[in-house]
């Protein structure tokens, strides 16, 4: 029989567990495996917080574009400094879509003063705008390493508000450090910018603004000359941190954690965050710094500085913005160039990529038949296979990753071979056909991956 | 009628407080009434007390509440000294070494590690004090010093983290903080910068020996409750004179992994996992930085790490790419 002394402690046991684990997320998480087996190269995603960041990630729709031509808007308007080589039609159609991006209940008049000329500069937020505009047409046009042909608009920042949710601004100096007692020392606070972690909480001031030394790891086995510090490291810590949580992915996502410097251990998606760095570190410095004198001081941060952008400002918690939704495509404006209008669905995915010079071929699963459209997209080889008789061409299967790999690596040879013979029968020689093991044929993805079943071609 | 249970007992043996034995002359007695108290005794003895602090126990506790008092009012005041926050973030707040550029400055601005210095000579001073009471203690009670070694293993690890190793890298910021997510975020960070503990083969053995010591405390705990309706807690006696309780245990260690240690060698097995756990971990802490600056290129170059087969198409670091931005 339980005392009531023992009951309690039993409550207060129960209670303090829960107190405990408050902070937890429930499970189940899915696990998908990116990486070599048993390296533990997998990303953690738990679908209930996934299922809510869809929603908030979903694009908007757009408006339908209209024909260019006409007269140009910057001879139609006045003071029409950035996008006026448009016509009236493509103009009027991006403010609207502006408005809808950045100031949905304010309207025009967010911008341009009411009553007064449209051509007025008199309120801040257009002389922003502008420089906005400038930049998100830098941003597409000179940093496609990292943004590709995604691209961004006002819409991947702003989301419908007028100032983005994710900014940062330099945090006030630690009074107490100044003191005698109770120095932080830019950290151990639970900090939401490196994801309550007590690393330091404000690594955007050095690596985002400033472009301090983020490689802490020295190159060489033995010291020779790195002197980076245990603390060093910890900012370092901070910043990979708001990155994983920007992104809401793990640090496998670009780190093989055995050996986060080595690059061959790496991910192609950190040579991408590379890029991104550095973009953040140009757009901070060059157009948002260079507003300090435009925004009121209610804008601004504790110490005065302008609002400034960092990962999260655009990722908002997914690994691409908006899911990677390529809204740029139908704003060709934004990108600095024009383009032609070409229907969205155009670029739909088809089975079958080629060149010339390679060709990619998916297979249905557990088959190793040709696809119906492979006659296709090996003429532009073949025919450069005969143009050059000297010129041979390698070949290599892959597979998905769901099933029994002896039987999935004996399926990526068959469908090789079956690639191969077409190649002959179309009256190539069998000594200019290599058959090439790939160093390794599985998928990144575990399970069924459409686009891991599949032989790849090069021309030698 | 209460029962003796061998994993979950509520029988409590009640006795008269127990004196001790007579100590030799210069040894001061034990002071205090003793007083027995249930709760206590579901964990332990019920007896506490005669207490004897003598002059190195005092000394030992003053220096460890010096110590204790200048890391919490550190962090006290880091939160404007609002008790609400200090329990609310206690678990991030930290006291921290003086910063990298300050090197082995003996005294640094008190704001800028000068209170952890402090607060580390006090902690050290504690723990040496108790360490010389723990070896004093046992040596009056004629016993052997075994345990006094076993704290020296811990304290050797210690000391490795927060004084040796700072001053042979020459700078008191690579010591480690005094708080408890700090600690814990500092540990990542310097596996971190020093290319991955885990191919530190000094970390390795240290985690052999850790996890070794649980398995074998487990396995040691689990036999003599087994055998203890055979007599098996009598562990000392049966040393020299096996009863059936160490024959039954023996015999089923053999039965089940072909061999066993005695009542006497699971004592040795033990007392040396635990000890070398902190022992070759001070070791490996010790290499790192000093020694070894990267131990995964260390173990890549002496054939440690395995390479594994290329997943990703090869990946190259932009900054060594010519003409890319910076």
């Amino acid at each position: 029989m339980m005392t009531s002394a023992s009951r309690a402690s039993a409550w207060i046991a129960v209670i303090a567990a829960g107190v405990l684990l408050s902070a937890c997320e429930r499970p189940p998480v899915d696990t998908v495996q990116r990486g070599y087996r048993g390296t533990g190269m997998e990303q953690v995603y738990n679908p209930r917080i996934v299922a809510a960041q869809a929603t908030a990630n979903t694009a908007p729709v757009d408006s339908p574009m209209v024909p260019p031509g006409g007269p140009a808007a910057k001879t139609v308007f006045k003071n029409v400094q950035v996008v006026g080589d448009l016509g009236v039609g493509e103009f009027t159609r991006l403010m609207t879509s502006m408005t809808a991006w950045v100031s949905p209940d304010q309207g025009c008049a967010y911008c341009h003063k009411a009553g007064e000329d449209f051509s007025s500069d008199s309120l801040y937020t257009k002389v922003v705008a502008r420089r906005m505009l400038q930049m998100t047409q830098h941003i597409n046009a000179d940093w496609k390493p990292h943004v590709a042909e995604t691209g961004v608009t006002c819409y991947t920042c702003h989301r419908g508000k007028n100032v983005p949710d994710n900014i940062w601004f330099k945090p006030a100096d630690d009074k107490r450090a100044a003191g005698m007692t109770g120095n932080k020392a830019g950290q151990n606070a639970p900090a939401s910018s490196v994801a309550l972690a007590s690393l330091p909480n404000d690594p955007f001031t050095p690596f985002l603004s400033g472009a301090a030394d983020i490689r802490v790891i020295g190159d060489s086995a033995l010291p020779v000359s790195n002197r980076q510090s245990t603390k060093q490291t910890e900012w370092t810590y901070g910043l990979m941190m708001h990155m994983s949580q920007s992104l809401g992915v793990n640090c496998t996502y670009c780190h093989n954690t055995r050996s986060f410097a080595d690059w061959d251990n790496s991910t192609p998606q950190r040579g991408i965050a590379w890029y991104g760095i550095r973009m953040t570190r140009d757009l901070n410095t060059k157009y948002l710094d260079p507003l300090a004198g435009v925004f009121p001081a209610n804008r601004l941060g504790p110490t005065g500085d302008v609002p400034k952008l960092n990962c999260a400002t655009c990722h908002q918690g997914a690994y691409k913005p908006l899911y990677g939704a390529p809204m740029l495509k139908t704003h060709p404006e934004l990108a600095g160039v024009r383009a032609s209008i070409v229907p969205v669905d155009a670029a739909a995915a088809t089975p079958v990529a080629s060149t010339g010079s390679s060709a990619v071929l998916f297979f249905a699963v557990g088959s190793s038949a040709l696809p119906a459209e492979a006659g296709k997209s090996l003429d532009g080889l073949i025919a450069a296979l005969k143009a050059d008789p000297a010129s041979k061409v390698s070949i290599s299967g892959y597979h998905s990753a769901a099933g029994d790999l002896p039987q999935n690596q004996e399926l990526a040879k068959q469908r090789a071979f079956s690639v191969r013979d077409a190649i002959k029968a179309a009256g190539i020689a069998e000594d200019r056909v290599v058959l090439q093991k790939p160093q390794s044929a599985e998928a990144n993805l575990a399970g069924e991956d459409p686009k891991a079943r599949r032989v790849e071609l090069a021309l030698k | 009628m209460l029962e003796y249970q061998n994993i979950f007992t509520r029988v409590q043996a009640v006795s008269p407080a127990y004196a001790g034995i007579p100590l030799a002359t210069g040894n001061r007695e034990r002071e205090g009434p003793p007083i027995h108290v249930h709760w206590i005794g579901k964990l332990g003895d019920a007896q506490i007390g005669p207490i004897y602090l003598g002059w190195l126990g005092l000394a030992s506790l003053l220096c460890g509440f010096i110590a204790f008092e200048i890391i919490g009012l550190n962090m006290l005041a880091s939160v404007n000294w609002d008790p609400v926050q200090f329990v609310r973030q206690l678990f991030w707040l930290a006291l921290e070494p003086p910063p990298p550029s300050m090197g082995l400055k003996l005294f640094p601005p008190l704001n800028q590690g000068g209170w952890w210095l402090m607060a580390g000579f006090f902690l050290t001073a504690s723990l040496l004090l108790w360490w010389a009471r723990m070896y004093r203690r046992a040596r009056a009670l004629g016993m052997g010093t075994h345990i006094a070694w076993a704290f020296a293993a811990a304290i050797w690890l210690y000391l490795v983290l927060g004084f040796i190793r700072p001053v042979l890298m020459g700078s008191w910021g690579e010591a480690v903080p005094f708080g408890i997510f700090p600690h814990l975020d500092w540990t990542a960070a310097f596996s971190i910068r020093y290319g991955n503990l885990f191919y530190n083969p000094f970390h390795m053995l240290s985690i052999a020996f850790l996890y070794g010591a649980t398995l074998l405390f487990a396995m040691h705990g689990a036999t003599i409750l087994a055998v203890s309706r055979f007599g098996g807690e009598r562990e000392i006696e049966q040393i020299v004179d096996r009863g059936t309780a160490s024959e039954r245990a023996a015999l089923f260690w053999r039965w089940t992994m072909g061999f066993n240690a005695t009542m006497e060698s699971i004592h040795r097995w033990g007392w040396w996992f635990a000890v070398l756990c902190p022992l070759v971990g001070g070791i490996g802490i010790l290499l790192t930085g000093t020694v070894v600056d990267n131990w995964y290129l260390w173990a890549v170059k002496h054939h440690v790490a395995p390479v594994y087969p290329a997943v990703f198409a090869p990946v190259i670091d932009p900054s060594l790419i010519p003409g890319v931005k910076p």
